[in-house]
């Protein structure tokens, strides 16, 4: 039964990872705010904001995990649906600047004083309020996904065909969100952000509430997909990534589940992208750049792709490398990050966590035997 | 019009005494032309150039309208001495010089070399800007009986263009003794321009020269006809009116076709980027995102042919392209290979693995690239036949555009010849529609496979070496192209080559076609769009592989 192993073994992991994640919400504040700056437990607002991003990204790798890993569906769209999801922040905090842009109008962000425009465009109304912006950073990937995924679910575009298209629309998508008259800033895109629910963005305290926010939202994230891949749902999700025809024949919608797959994974990328913003301070287009999807692909695929936790995980290792990498070796880190896609494709294709899991069971195996030498007889 | 002049130079000797009956108020210069040759007797000749030493401007001014009818050989030479200031004469023998650009002094009369003559003791002839417009119409007068058939054409092109009265008898003079259909033809337009402004002729030749105006279809003759208009009455603004809807319409049509062309260059670039990729997808079923980077590692093998050229072998040049296509082709093609015996072999059956790795090798290219070569861009200078342009209908052709068109035909016809004619393709066709069966038959698919890739990645650097003339070459070359030739490959169905032809031209042109209207980006999001949604409706492209292999 080494599969229900495996499983027990990565729900045993995955019950760490939720404990060390509020772990970490609830210690990491105080470590920061209240520790003087000499003390050996005092953690700087840098550290804070650079795990808080990371976090973010682990989180949308475990929505992209949830897909691919899962289903099959391998997105290089997933970048698309975290950069519209730091739209919808990103709009709030822009309407939270109010006069205290560089040309002070009340109602108008500054790029839109810049470009003449006269009222606020429709897409606009509403991003005031930071319920209504939180709401659309989950609804509006989750709408494109599900209007993207129902044509393409339902005319079975599978495999390397899925991905090449999904890497069309976040590259139209990109195309479009560089035009000054889109009204999303163009090029700049949106940033100089000042308050976020009344709090300054750049204070030390909102850097670590935003870090504490970005944990809970990631253990929560990361439960959701636990409970869906466990349950008779995630079953059928299982065995449409293993053999799609004949999950069908055996009567069930196969589109039906990879839409709804797809729109919870879009939706969970929204939130991670809404989470960046205020920690990074800018969105711009280029986020949407097929290689961010790509390289999301690859954390999913360092971790271990269908574990969860190793997805998370594998986020965190190579943005942690990357962050090391560039400092170091600014030259060499694409070189690394190619090497890292060649060589764990080859080599790694469990992973980091299949194979530390692989190697612990193996361990267990070996030592049973040698304990009951005759019963394998 | 009155003046039909004694034209023919053969009989101008009997006409000389008519032409002084000869008067039209527009047409002074048909005075000027006329009249030296009358007043002549001894020697006309010299009279004129002891115009040019007389000092005032309005002096000067005449003597170059009488060079326009007299038969001077050195005429062009002397106006252009004037026009230039390097026209000077002797103070005291009343001699006219021209000064050469290299400071030789030539007698006017005869173009001969003067020796013993200073530079530096002549006086120059001084012009103002009345001598200067006189200088252009008389040049625009001579050219019109030059014995070079380029320069009557464009004499008679500037006429319609500066639509200058006063050419008019020259021109009529010209045209009675042109010969050259092309020419006269044009000198009909500009005549047709003259009579049409002129609101002293007779509204039926009016009518008749907007006609021939209409016919040309040009931009100048859309700006010429509108500014007929506010002032025109009768059947003439009603000619007029039908003209510029007419040329208006004309001009719209040659704007698509030039759009058209643009597309189809386009087309032709996405091809070539595409077709490598379409062999590799099709017989192999692989994505390989290294692609473009093959097209840029092809791009700097032709940055790297011309420098060593440039070092050893100047005199090659403008044979560096035809060097660097095949040193392009083996490049890539071998690198092609060594890929796929690495990396992708290894991961067969698992696609979107190996889609993951050969990003990865892209990234290691680009960046190999960009430490090796810097990260600006390459100068790679373009032959001589890939510059220049020329017109077809009004359509304007770019040489460099059309060998790329030329090119891009002629690699998919020899692909398809080898692919249909060869033993070689014959298994890799064989391959594509049934690997295990293939397998049976004799064939080492492995093989084929390594085969197939260095030729997908071999025809990407050719691609390369043909993009290197139209575009930058840049470590990011190939990150432009690499999404639209997916997209090509997967419009016109994997592992159909007519497929990527149809599919590549048809983006091409769509998109140019779209750009005018919507705008670069928003023409390439419409395309992108339009792909997506065509996708869901046909997932397997224009021209789907049918039969057993399509389930493969």
């Amino acid at each position: 039964m080494t599969n229900e192993d495996r499983r027990r073994k990565l729900d045993r992991l995955g019950v760490l990872f939720v404990l060390a994640l509020i772990g970490a919400a609830l210690i990491v504040p105080p470590l920061t705010l209240a520790t003087p700056a000499d003390s050996p437990f005092h953690i700087s607002t840098y550290a804070v904001s650079l795990m808080g991003k990371y976090l973010c990204y682990a989180l949308l790798a475990v929505a992209l995990d949830l897909v691919w890993g899962y289903c099959g569906i391998l997105s290089l769209g997933h970048a698309a649906f975290f950069t519209l999801g730091g739209y919808a922040m990103g709009m709030y905090l822009m309407r939270q600047i109010g006069a205290r842009g560089v040309y002070a109008n009340p109602l108008l962000p500054d790029f839109m004083v810049f470009l003449n425009w006269k009222s606020l465009p429709l897409t606009w109304w509403g991003f005031e309020h930071f319920a209504y912006a939180g709401i659309m950073a989950i609804l509006v990937p989750g709408f494109l996904a599900f209007a993207f995924g129902w044509f393409a679910f339902r005319s079975r575009v599978t495999g390397v065909y899925l991905s090449i298209i999904t890497q069309a629309m976040t590259y139209a998508l990109m195309l479009a969100f560089f035009r000054n008259n889109m009204g999303f800033g163009g090029n700049n895109g949106l940033t100089d952000f000042k308050d976020i629910l009344g709090y300054p963005v750049q204070s030390h305290a909102t850097r670590a509430l935003l870090f504490s926010a970005s944990a809970l939202a990631l253990a929560a994230g990361y439960w959701l997909c636990r409970s869906l891949v466990a349950s008779k749902f995630g079953k059928v999700i299982v065995a449409i990534r293993d053999a799609e025809s004949r999950t069908r024949f055996l009567g069930y919608r196969v589109e039906r589940y990879k839409l709804l797959i797809f729109v919870i994974s879009a939706m969970l990328a929204g939130l991670a992208g809404a989470l960046y913003v205020p920690q990074v301070g800018i969105i711009n287009p280029s986020e949407f750049a097929p290689t961010n999807s790509i390289e999301a692909v690859i954390w999913v695929a360092v971790g271990g792709r269908g574990t969860l936790v190793g997805a998370a995980l594998g986020a965190l290792l190579v943005n942690f490398g990357k962050t090391i990498f560039t400092s170091a070796l600014p030259d060499d880190w694409l070189f690394a990050l190619g090497a890292l896609f060649v060589l764990v494709t080859l080599f790694l294709p469990e992973g980091v966590l299949g194979l530390m899991l692989r190697a612990r069971l193996r361990l267990r195996r070996d030592r049973s035997a040698r304990s009951v030498p005759s019963a394998a007889e | 019009m009155c003046w039909y002049g004694p034209a023919r130079r053969t009989l101008s000797g009997l006409w000389r005494g008519a032409g002084l009956w000869s008067f039209s108020k527009i047409a002074s210069l048909a005075v000027v032309l006329v009249l030296p040759a009358t007043l002549a007797g001894a020697a006309p000749r010299s009279n004129i150039l002891a115009g040019f030493t007389r000092g005032g401007f309005s002096q000067t001014k005449k003597a170059v309208q009488q060079l326009a009818g007299a038969d001077l050989p050195t005429g062009a030479q002397i106006l252009d001495s004037l026009e230039h200031q390097r026209l000077r004469f002797d103070r005291s023998t009343k001699q006219v010089y021209m000064i050469t650009k290299d400071g030789r002094v030539l007698d006017a009369m005869t173009g001969a070399a003067a020796p013993g003559v200073q530079a530096s003791a002549l006086k120059g002839v001084r012009i103002d800007n009345a001598v200067r417009g006189a200088i252009e119409t008389v040049e625009g007068v001579l050219d019109l009986t030059s014995a070079d058939r380029a320069l009557r054409l464009s004499a008679a092109r500037r006429i319609f263009d500066t639509r200058d009265s006063a050419a008019q008898p020259a021109l009529q003079k010209a045209m009675a003794k042109e010969t050259d259909p092309a020419v006269a033809s044009r000198m009909k337009d500009a005549l047709a321009v003259l009579v049409a402004q002129n609101v002293k002729a007779p509204e039926a030749d009016r009518v008749k020269a907007v006609k021939r105006v209409q016919a040309r279809s040009s931009r100048e003759a859309l700006s010429f006809l509108s500014s007929l208009a506010p002032s025109a009455h009768g059947a003439f603004a009603i000619a007029v009116k039908a003209a510029i809807v007419s040329v208006q319409g004309r001009l719209t049509l040659v704007g698509y076709a030039q759009n058209v062309w643009y597309g189809l260059s386009l087309g032709s670039v996405l091809l070539l980027a595409a077709i490598g990729l379409a062999i590799t997808f099709g017989v192999m079923g692989v994505i390989n995102m290294a692609h473009g980077e093959m097209v840029m590692l092809g791009a700097y093998c032709t940055f790297t042919t011309q420098q060593f050229l440039r070092a050893y072998a100047p005199r090659w040049m403008d044979g560096s392209l035809a060097l660097a296509l095949p040193v392009a082709f083996i490049v890539t093609a071998a690198l092609g290979m060594a890929i796929e015996r690495l990396i992708i072999r290894r991961l067969h059956h698992r696609p979107l693995e190996t889609l993951l790795a050969t990003f990865g090798l892209s990234l290691i290219l680009q960046q190999a690239v960009r430490v090796i070569f810097g990260a600006q861009n390459r100068d790679v200078t373009n032959p001589f036949f890939m510059s220049g342009s020329f017109k077809l209908e009004g359509v304007s052709i770019e040489f460099g555009r059309m060998w790329i068109i030329v090119f891009a035909l002629t690699v998919f016809i020899a692909l398809q010849a080898l692919l249909r004619l060869t033993p070689f393709g014959l298994r890799l066709r064989a391959t594509t529609q049934n690997r295990r069966m293939a397998g049976n038959m004799g064939v080492n698919t492995g093989w084929i496979d390594a085969l197939a890739f260095g030729l997908g990645s071999g025809i990407a650097g050719m691609a390369g070496v043909a993009l290197s003339q139209i575009d930058n070459v840049s470590p990011n070359l190939g990150q432009n192209y690499i999404i639209d030739s997916f997209l090509v490959v997967v419009f016109g169905g994997v592992g159909n080559l007519w497929g990527a032809l149809v599919a590549a031209m048809a983006l091409g042109v769509a998109n140019k076609l779209i750009e005018p209207a919507a705008g670069a980006v928003l023409g390439k999001i419409a395309l992108l769009v339009f792909i997506i949604l065509f996708i869901q409706k046909k997932p397997r492209g224009l021209f789907p592989v049918k039969g057993r292999a399509a389930e493969a």
